[in-house]
């Protein structure tokens, strides 16, 4: 599950299944499958930073967030989406590259709050700069770009980013650039030993990962078609940290499955009410500690149990 | 002949640990120079201050003459330097063939051009030529750290070959290293050292593996050189007998 090569085919399959049991479904599961493809593209972006480089971010939500406000705001100017979408990924690429910066001093728990404190900021601009924000009342009747303009005309639009953004994935996690990132995670010094530029490397981790945080949020604000700032502050940047960490950090396929959980796990259990939380909770903790390697983890061991004659699977990071 | 590293007068310190205290020496392009010296004595810390892993306290480095002292090991290794660490350093999660790759792919065309072109950068085949040279083909898909220790060894040394270095710094290449491959890894570094012209510094441990793999040999003791000449003068050297059982 960890060789990005072998699991493309089952990463484009899994994004046609999903898309045609959408166009079968009713209106609310159509967006919760728009939702997933969207949230995928956010934690893939998330999981170059975090799962290959080894960098840890809080602030993925404050790129989602820059997306979704270049596309809400440009959007009603005349500007068709697909220049919004580029726009909204090139200024979470450049705040992304600086975001990097405090990567290059410290790492680990410094580096999470530097970035926390980063969200912060991009958080209390989305709130009190309504000139440009509209500020807490949000951003209403945010069309969606002709002809996608139906749900499942709009969820096909989302899965066909998704898919787009997996290729784009899969081709940088084979080149040279996925092994230099593997290797910034691992051991930065005998990467720079051997010619690695530890610190283009890292900043590109940085860079890549927010753009596709703006590509998300782009998508994400024609959904529901109204944006508030609340919705991209922290509880969205520690949602897809579980998403990834969830779906197994630094695995090609963990950010798909981990977003399936958190999309879907919430509403498996609404049924539970006040207790939804606390058992969602539970559930995530005892999945962390009896697979520290999230879903993907468990699915590669099974694999491998059913197939005892393959090659044994390694566990992935 | 002409010098291609100098430390003139290098110190480090540790608080009040005097681990580099005033060592001297050159190089001559194409030579294998020893560095032994009883544990502890230093040789390892002269390393890292020669490659810029961590500053020297005082004193200069000199790569071609042109003073590189506090150079980051980056811009060190861009100007044809090569190492390896005491530690093991290998990924352990790339397989021995993807080690290899990694270790040369930096060196290869621009990093917008690796982007888009070919996913092991072209260097499969000098990669799969490492792998026969040093003895490790039949491991080649294994990750790495599936290998033996032995292996994982020969794989770190292999690595620092990979972008064509014309100075390399093995640091106990040979610590581990199965005695039946020690003879064949020693012909291998000689024939690296003669078709490459590159030169070598290796400490090491292994007496015979030393004295028969050199062309000169440099004793340290406590932070300071205690003898510096041909092998068989030096493993003589009263003085570095002394050192040793001293210790
Ligand atoms: N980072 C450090 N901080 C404090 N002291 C250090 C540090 N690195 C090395 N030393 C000390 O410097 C001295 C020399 O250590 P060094 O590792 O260079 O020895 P060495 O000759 O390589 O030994 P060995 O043969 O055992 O590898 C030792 O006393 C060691 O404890
Ligand atoms: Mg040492």
């Amino acid at each position: 599950m960890n060789q990005p090569h072998r699991v493309l085919p089952l990463a484009l399959g899994l994004l046609l299944v999903a898309g045609l049991a959408g166009s079968l479904l009713q209106p609310y599961e159509v967006y919760l499958i728009s939702l997933w493809a969207v949230y995928t593209i956010s934690a893939l972006g998330l999981n170059l930073t975090l799962g290959f480089a080894g960098q840890i971010s809080l602030a993925q939500a404050s790129f989602v967030g820059f997306g979704a406000y270049a596309t809400a705001l440009l959007l009603p100017h005349g500007v068709p989406f697909g220049v919004t979408l580029v726009i909204g990924a090139a200024i979470s690429f450049i705040l992304g590259i600086l975001l990097g910066f405090p990567a290059l001093r410290v790492q680990g728990h410094y580096l999470a709050f530097v970035t926390l404190a980063l969200a912060t900021i991009a958080f209390l601009v989305f709130r009190n700069e309504s000139w440009l924000t509209h500020g807490t009342s949000g951003i209403d009747k945010i069309a969606r770009p002709f002809p996608f303009t139906s749900g499942v005309a709009y969820m096909w639009l989302c899965l066909g980013s998704l898919a787009l953004v997996t290729l784009g994935v899969w081709w940088l996690l084979r080149s040279p650039w996925g092994r230099a990132f593997l290797a910034l995670r691992e051991n930065p010094v005998r990467a720079a030993s051997l010619g690695i530029d530890v610190r283009t490397y890292t900043l590109l981790a940085f860079a890549i990962g927010a753009a596709l945080g703006g590509v998300s949020g782009a998508l994400f604000a024609p959904l529901g078609q109204y944006i508030e700032p609340s919705e991209f502050a922290l509880p969205l940047s520690f949602s897809l940290l579980l998403m990834v960490v969830v779906g197994g950090s630094g695995t090609f396929m963990g950010p798909f499955l981990g977003a399936i959980v958190s999309v879907a796990l919430p509403e498996v259990l609404r049924s539970l009410q006040d207790y939804y939380l606390l058992i969602y909770g539970i559930i995530v903790i005892l999945l962390l500690v009896f697979s520290p390697d999230g879903v993907v983890g468990i699915i590669a061991r099974a694999v491998a149990r059913l197939r005892p004659a393959a090659a044994p699977v390694e566990p992935t990071p | 002949m002409s010098v291609v590293l100098e430390a003139r007068d290098l110190h480090r310190h540790f608080g009040g640990v005097k681990a580099v205290n005033g060592v001297s020496f050159a190089v001559e392009e194409g030579e294998i120079l020893g560095v032994i010296g009883p544990n502890g004595s230093g040789k390892s810390t002269l390393f890292n201050c020669l490659l810029g892993q961590i500053p020297p306290s005082a004193g200069q480095v000199l790569l071609d003459g042109q003073d590189v002292t506090g150079m980051k090991p980056l811009e060190l290794n861009r100007r044809g330097v090569s190492r390896t660490f005491q530690l093991l350093q290998v990924f352990p999660q790339l397989s021995a063939r993807e080690n290899l790759i990694l270790a040369g792919q930096e060196h290869i065309g621009s990093r917008m051009k690796r982007l888009f072109g070919k996913s092991d950068a072209g260097l499969t085949d000098a990669a799969n030529h490492m792998l026969e040279q040093f003895k490790l083909s039949h491991v080649a898909d294994l990750l790495a750290g599936g290998l033996s220790y032995g292996q994982q060894k020969l794989l770190d040394a292999a690595m620092a070959f990979m972008a064509g270095p014309r100075l390399v710094l093995l640091d106990e290449p040979a610590g581990g290293v199965n005695l039946s491959l020690l003879g064949s890894f020693r012909e291998r570094l000689r024939a690296m050292n003669a078709q490459g012209g590159s030169t070598f510094v290796v400490i090491e441990h292994n007496m015979d593996f030393v004295m028969s793999l050199c062309t000169r040999v440099m004793c340290i003791a406590e932070g300071k050189v205690i003898a510096n000449g041909k092998p068989d003068d030096v493993r003589n050297d009263p003085t570095v007998i002394e050192a040793y059982l001293g210790h």
